[in-house]
């Protein structure tokens, strides 16, 4: 019988040679059966080659190509092998984490829709199909799933309210009269943070089912992903599920469409968004209307992020109390935290909400990479605040995150040793925000510019006191006067660096 | 009364009114309001009479929330909402001021400044920028940030507009003129280009202004809150200090506007923001095209001369009016009293026209009196009249906004009434539907975010075969409303027009080959107009100016009646005037046949009530039609016309014919701006006043009435009412007016449909539709709303007769005559301003295919010669005309575009066919025999203009 041998196709173990080392499997000429699965997570690991036992998955990793012909010289290597790390399940990163989420992420086929239904897949639609809409938006409120996206908004509350409005039967555009919309942000562009990716290669059907039940939930009959344009290979996955999955009658009447993001960073902002899928420039609108009531095209339009969308179909076959049962307070459920920069394991940890922060870096990363101690993290995107070392008790939880002025945000974490210049980084943030910048508000479009040229002149040493009490007075303006989260948070690594760290700016 | 009507600053309540109609009472800064559901919070306050800082904000565009100068403080709510976007609640609570929001103003002005050029006093904004403004009204008084960081104070200034320029330095990115640029005028010609910081407004693709798809509409200009975009006249002679609210003297649509001045001297034209025509849109004419009125050419002395072949001279008004009658009344004596007669004008004023048809009824003494409304659209008042019982379009312009289905005929109002064609696009944008009937592929058939559903392309001179196969699939197709039908049509007359209409001669498929327009797209079109809730019809002189003109005029009303499209908003049959005053100069009686009001001289009642009023006695038969008197002057029989404000010999169809009638005549007497083509077949040259120099009113394409203001002194000494006054007096009737206003105040007692109409209420109201009387004493925004005027509506047959002009193996291509946006009819203004620039010759539109089996290459010279002459335009070789149609414009005298065309003319009402000529076209190098005698003749002319100028004394 042929073996089983896992090699990730994730576009992150490909950068690391993956692909070189399925090429070098494929040509062994030994009774293999080669699976590009998606990756478990574990990129410190990447390449991972798994081979399938009597056991269970055992794990070889890091590999490269050259090591594969000395691999299989004995024939299929099995756990006895001495590179060989053990059952993949048992490892301790994997073990303890609890795969909710991205439960199948790394485990199968992404394209094999057996696969996926062979996994559970499908059966929150299943249940979802059997339900009355109010009764679906009744169980993901139920569940306390909030918006993984960064803001934390309930999901259950916002189909709701989708649920409620009344789709605009006399819109200018004849094709979008009386419809509502379920759009998926998938433009991930905070950085550390790759777990949409992860799903969107990995394990694509389960976004595609949470978008039919969230269809199914307020009403609405047409989908998008609006998925990041630097992530190709998400995007052709998509694109094919999405075929597979019409073609097995999954999606019914909900017709689901990808479209390529523009390559901005602001246009991950929900609105900028909305203007970028309806073909115009990037720019943020206004809110209120909020995009529940008037989104896409002016009518009705759900929008959540990829990792709130997948977390649905296990809330509807698991049901609500399931996986409210997991994290803490009125943050429930798992948080897909990302772990990178300088970290010495790097990747992906499910976890439920409430598990302190040192834990994370400590437990999963393993410290910093280059071995020196931890000066600070950022988390929640570049617009997150720069956490010191004497904060990482906090747990990971929306509420106390707040409380210490931080955010949990996508679930991204990066990793800065005591060699990092902070005050290089309070730059870099404006830097960020002058790039960035849709530049339709002024506090913005030109705070951002005037906020880079003043760190320039504190770092400078010119008029440092009165330059750094300008910055403080700009960071409030930009905080109060900006029209969306951009200009507003852009402020907020900044601030916190000249609070934890003072001497470094 | 008061000559001038000053006001003062526009005031902008920042963002527009809602639509809400139920009121919410929201509390600011401690005072309790009452507004609109939907308002915003920055237009609640402003309408409390708090005023919000704000750059980004202005009542002409939807808010935006960029700038963030109108943050305010809303009890409950967390931070510090932008009042341009958030809406009132009930009960809401509002801080405009507090020491945070002072502090976090002066924090966003102090970054727009640290952009900004320092030095205000050299700006030529200064004093009137809402930058500066708000700058003082946020107290602030030093940049932190200094003045060498990143800024864009080296980029270029592009003046290549040549009404405005753009200067980015000043720039600060409040996107009000590409948002005015979209929602206002409808061109997408500007957008912001990068992001950030680096934002930046471009035309099109980053090019001057002048090479982009700018159609120079000014709602950009007007929109800017800095000296960014800025009139030249402004930049060149400084800030105005006074405004007057005028009317705009171009096209039918009556854009009123803010004539800022100084002084006698008008420095722009600000489109007005209550004119209830244009709501503060305009166009390049209206907008920027009024330096004729003070150009060199303009003729301020009087002129006589015994013949054309002599050398003008100037002389005294009273010698210039005493020549004149003293001509006039000796032609009388001799060839009898019909062998004179006068011509109206649809540029002047109502009261002008009123008075000049006066004159001729009551001095002249017989009915010689036509309008150049004759050569464009007579077969409305014809068909209109006789379908629906009234002379005039149906509804107001704002009722295109409840259309949902509009059907444009041989109209091209993006061009023609580019402020109508910006409002019809707003609605299109929204999601109307939209059928486009002719030849050509006009801008609306494709343009951004704007399509046609169908385009009926159909061949110049069906337009009754397509109106009839649209009736026909209707009734076939069972689409008719037999409701409206029933209770409001003339039974009998629909039956007969039923039968006639199901014969199988008129179905689409019969006519195709005919119309060339494919069945099923005709049946399609039908089908969405039939269908469609509300459908209006919009149509201009492509469908009168036809020999079947009235035919095609009375089609149009039986497709509204047939399905039930009168009588509300949304609805109706709306003719596009082409100029200014056409419904008024027709309202005002200056038909051979009518007295004001649309009253056959045959009625015995109305006209006792003027021979009373006047104190003589009218002549109860006809006159002559302006072809009529041309006929007449060439047999002999007619010698004498006073023409005011219309050049005939250019505008008017079979020039050499029309030549020829002028050459015949022994007194001729143009009362003009301009040395027209005209004026040089003439013995006295009276001159006239520009829309600037007077009082009065205008009457556009929707019955608005609206106030003509005199904003200077007539250059020439003498208002244009009196100079027909002082000459019908020197022909023997006294006439006895002060002002214009007792004119119409004349007009209205004698008119029932103005009844109700005077200059105190005009001042009140801003403008009145007609009829205005006692039971619409403000007037009429829809008619025929419970019943036609004429009782029931009359289904009135519509056979289609071809046209004679048809192509054959000599003339293969017919040619068909429009507009261009940037030029104005003969062009006697628009050619005296800059807007030459846009258009300096007329060109003749050919499909690739004609021009290539002729050897005509794109820009060449090609000869066009048909039955009645022969010109040559260079060639514009463009798909938008379907191959063996030929299509150009008449805005230059030397084009000879009516050298061309031929007397055909609509049965009815002797409307000229102006829209198809059968032709010839073949490459030349040279142009044309007329055209080297018209400029012989110009130039003999000028010659005797100048010999003779500045030999008399000047008057007074």
């Amino acid at each position: 019988m042929n073996s089983r041998v896992f090699v990730p196709a994730d576009s992150t173990a490909r950068s690391l040679g993956a692909d070189d080392v399925a090429q070098a499997v494929a040509e062994l000429g030994q009774d293999v059966e080669l699976v590009r699965n998606g990756s478990r997570g574990l990129y410190w690991l990447e390449p991972l080659l798994e081979i399938e036992t009597a056991q269970g998955r055992i794990g070889f990793g890091p590999v490269n190509d050259t090591q594969i012909a000395d691999l299989f010289k004995d024939g299929v290597p099995d756990a006895s092998h001495p590179d060989c790390l053990g059952l993949v399940e048992e490892l301790p990163y994997l073990k303890d984490q609890q795969r909710l989420t991205a439960a199948r992420v790394g485990i199968i086929d992404p394209l094999s829709i057996e696969d996926y239904c062979a996994q559970g897949g499908f059966r929150g639609l299943a249940t979802a199909r059997e339900l009355k809409p109010a009764d679906i938006v009744q169980i993901v409120t139920e569940s306390g799933l909030r918006g993984r996206g960064g803001a934390a908004f309930p999901t259950g509350i916002k189909w709701q309210t989708v649920l409620d409005a009344e789709a605009d039967t006399d819109s200018a555009l004849p094709d979008y009269r009386g419809q509502k919309y379920i759009i998926c942000n998938a433009d991930e562009g905070d950085s550390g943070t790759f777990v949409d990716r992860m799903i969107m290669e990995s394990d694509p059907f389960v976004l595609i089912e949470g978008m039919v039940i969230a269809g199914l939930a307020v009403g609405a009959g047409l989908g998008y992903i609006y998925c990041r344009a630097e992530y190709p290979q998400a995007f052709n996955t998509l694109q094919t599920a999405i075929n597979i999955a019409g073609d097995a009658g999954y999606l019914g009447d909900f017709q689901l469409e990808v479209r390529k993001a523009a390559g901005a960073y602001i246009c991950g902002e929900e609105t900028s968004m909305l203007e970028s899928l309806e073909g115009k420039r990037g720019l943020v609108r206004y809110k209120p209307p909020l995009p529940a009531i008037s989104g896409f095209f002016g009518q009705p339009t759900v929008i959540n992020n990829v990792i709130s969308l997948a977390s649905v179909p296990i809330i509807l076959d698991q049901g609500a109390s399931h996986y409210r049962d997991f994290g803490v307070g009125r943050s429930t459920g798992t948080l897909t935290v990302q772990l990178a920069g300088n970290c010495a394991r790097p990747g992906l940890v499910e976890i439920p909400f409430g598990i302190s922060l040192r834990e994370v870096l400590e437990d999963y990363g393993g410290g910093t990479r280059s071995g020196r101690p931890i000066k600070a993290v950022q988390a929640g995107g570049p617009l997150g605040p720069y956490i010191p070392p004497e904060k990482f008790d906090t747990a990971l939880d929306y509420e106390a995150f707040k409380e210490i002025d931080a955010m949990v945000g996508h679930g991204g974490i990066v990793v800065f040793d005591d060699s990092a210049d902070l005050g290089h980084m309070a730059r870099f943030a404006m830097e960020f925000c002058t790039v960035e910048s849709c530049g339709k508000c002024t506090p913005c479009r030109i705070g951002s510019v005037r906020g880079l040229e003043v760190i320039d002149k504190i770092r400078g040493g010119e008029d440092a006191d009165n330059n750094r009490i300008l910055l403080k007075d700009l960071c409030q303006t930009m905080m109060e006067g900006s029209l969306c989260a951009m200009g507003g948070m852009t402020p907020l690594p900044v601030l916190s660096i000249m609070q934890h760290w003072p001497e470094e700016l | 009364m008061e000559n001038y009507y000053r006001v003062g600053a526009e005031q902008d309540l920042g963002t527009p009114a809602s639509p809400g109609t139920e009121l919410v009472t929201v509390t600011i800064d401690g005072q309790a309001i009452d507004v609109a559901v939907g308002t915003s919070v920055m237009r609640a306050a402003a309408l409390a009479g708090t005023q919000i800082p704000k750059l980004c904000a202005t009542e002409d565009l939807a808010a935006f929330g960029s700038c963030r100068l109108c943050l305010v403080e809303i009890e409950g709510r967390p931070g510090y909402p932008a009042s341009c976007t958030t809406e009132v609640v009930a009960d809401m609570v509002v801080h405009t001021q507090s020491e945070r929001l002072q502090q976090l103003r002066h924090n966003v002005m102090e970054l727009y400044i640290s952009d900004h050029p320092l030095d205000c006093a050299p700006c030529p904004a200064n004093g009137n920028c809402e930058l500066q403004d708000m700058a003082d009204l946020v107290g602030l008084e030093q940049v932190r940030y200094g003045f060498d960081g990143s800024n864009h104070s080296e980029l270029p200034t592009d003046t290549s507009a040549p009404y405005f320029q753009f200067d980015p330095s000043k720039c600060i990115v409040c996107s009000r003129c590409v948002r005015a640029c979209e929602e206002q005028q409808g061109t997408f010609a500007l957008t912001i280009d990068g992001r950030g910081f680096d934002s930046l407004i471009v035309a099109s693709q980053a090019d001057d202004f002048i090479d982009s798809e700018c159609v120079s509409c000014g709602a950009c200009v007007k929109a800017c809150p800095t000296a960014t975009l800025l009139e030249k006249t402004v930049i060149e002679q400084g800030q105005p200090d006074s405004a007057t609210i005028t009317t705009c003297a171009y096209c039918g649509v009556g854009c009123s506007f803010r004539v800022e001045s100084r002084g006698d001297q008008v420095l722009r034209m600000v489109p007005d923001r209550n004119g209830h025509a244009n709501h503060g849109h305009a166009c390049v004419k209206g907008r920027f095209a009024f330096g004729y009125a003070t150009h060199p050419d303009r003729i301020t002395t009087p002129m006589i001369r015994d013949s054309i072949a002599d050398a003008w001279r100037e002389v005294s008004w009273d010698d210039a009016i005493a020549f004149a009658a003293t001509r006039l009344k000796s032609i009388q004596q001799q060839y009898g009293r019909k062998s004179i007669g006068g011509i109206t004008s649809s540029r002047c004023s109502n009261e002008e026209v009123y008075l000049v048809q006066k004159f001729v009824r009551a001095a002249m003494g017989n009915n010689n009196v036509d309008t150049c409304a004759r050569v464009c659209h007579s077969p409305t008042g014809y068909g209109l009249k006789t379908t629906l019982g009234e002379s005039a379009g149906t509804q107001a312009f704002d009722s295109v906004m409840h259309s949902d289905v509009i059907m444009v005929i041989g109209s091209n109002p993006t061009e023609a009434h580019p402020v109508f064609g910006s409002q019809m696009k707003r609605r299109l944008r929204q999601g109307a539907g939209l059928i486009v009937v002719d030849p050509r592929a006009i801008d609306l058939v494709q343009s951004p975010h704007v399509h046609a559903d169908h385009h009926l392309q159909l061949k110049p001179g069906t337009n009754v075969a397509v109106v009839n196969a649209l009736a026909h699939t209707i009734i076939s197709e069972g689409l008719e409303q037999q409701d409206f039908i029933a209770e409001r049509c003339e039974p009998e007359a629909y039956q007969v027009w039923r039968t006639f209409i199901s014969e199988e001669r008129n179905s689409p498929e019969a006519l195709e080959s005919e119309t060339g327009v494919p069945a099923e797209e005709l049946r399609a079109a039908a089908r969405l107009y039939a269908s469609a809730p509300n459908a209006a019809i919009y149509y201009g002189l492509g469908v009168t100016e036809h020999s079947q003109g009235s035919t095609m005029v009375m089609g149009i009303a039986n497709l509204a009646m047939l399905t039930g499209n009168l009588g509300r908003e949304g609805v109706g049959v709306n003719p596009m005037r082409g100029q200014n005053n056409v419904q008024g100069s027709c309202d005002m009686g200056s038909f051979p046949h009518e007295l004001p009001g649309y009253r056959h001289l045959s009625l015995e009642e109305p006209r006792q009530m003027f021979e009373q009023e006047w104190q003589i006695t009218i002549d109860p038969d006809p006159g002559y039609r302006i072809p009529n008197m041309f006929d007449a002057a060439v047999d002999g029989d007619f010698k004498g016309c006073y023409i005011q404000g219309e050049d005939i010999a250019q505008s008017d169809p079979d020039t050499q014919h029309v030549q020829a009638a002028l050459s015949a005549m022994e007194c001729i007497i143009v009362q003009d701006l301009f040395l027209n083509e005209t004026a040089k077949y003439a013995h006295v040259f009276l001159p006239g006043c520009s829309f600037l120099e007077k009082d009065g009113t205008f009457t556009n394409a929707e019955r608005r009435v609206s106030r003509v203001r005199k904003v200077m002194e007539p250059l020439c000494g003498m208002g244009e009412w009196e100079v027909t006054a002082a000459l019908s007096e020197a022909m023997g009737y006294k006439m006895h007016y002060a002002h214009p206003s007792e004119i119409a105040d004349e007009i209205a007692r004698l008119t029932p449909t103005f009844k109700g109409l005077s200059y105190d209420k005009l001042d009140q109201l801003g403008s009145i539709q007609w009829p205005c009387n006692d039971e619409h004493p403000e007037g009429t925004t829809t008619m025929h709303v419970d019943e036609f005027v004429r009782g029931k509506g009359f289904f009135a047959p519509t056979p289609y007769v071809a046209t004679d002009e048809r192509s054959n193996s000599r003339y293969p291509l017919l040619l068909t005559t429009g507009r261009i946006l940037s030029q104005y009819n003969v062009g006697a203004q628009t050619r005296r301003t800059h807007n030459q620039e846009f258009h300096r010759e007329d060109l003749v539109e050919i499909h690739p295919s004609d021009a290539e089996t002729r050897g005509i290459k794109h820009g060449s010279w090609v000869g066009i010669k048909s039955r009645a002459g022969e010109t040559v335009l260079r060639a514009d070789v463009t798909e938008r005309v379907q191959a063996g149609v030929l299509y150009t414009t008449f805005h230059h005298p030397e084009s000879g575009a009516n050298v061309v065309t031929t007397d055909n003319s609509d049965w009815a009402t002797n409307c000229p066919e102006y829209k198809v000529t059968a032709v010839q076209a073949y490459p030349v190098s040279e142009p044309s025999d007329w055209q080297a005698m018209f400029k012989r003749f110009d130039r003999q002319q000028q010659d005797l203009l100048k010999a003779g100028r500045g030999q008399a004394e000047l008057p007074e």
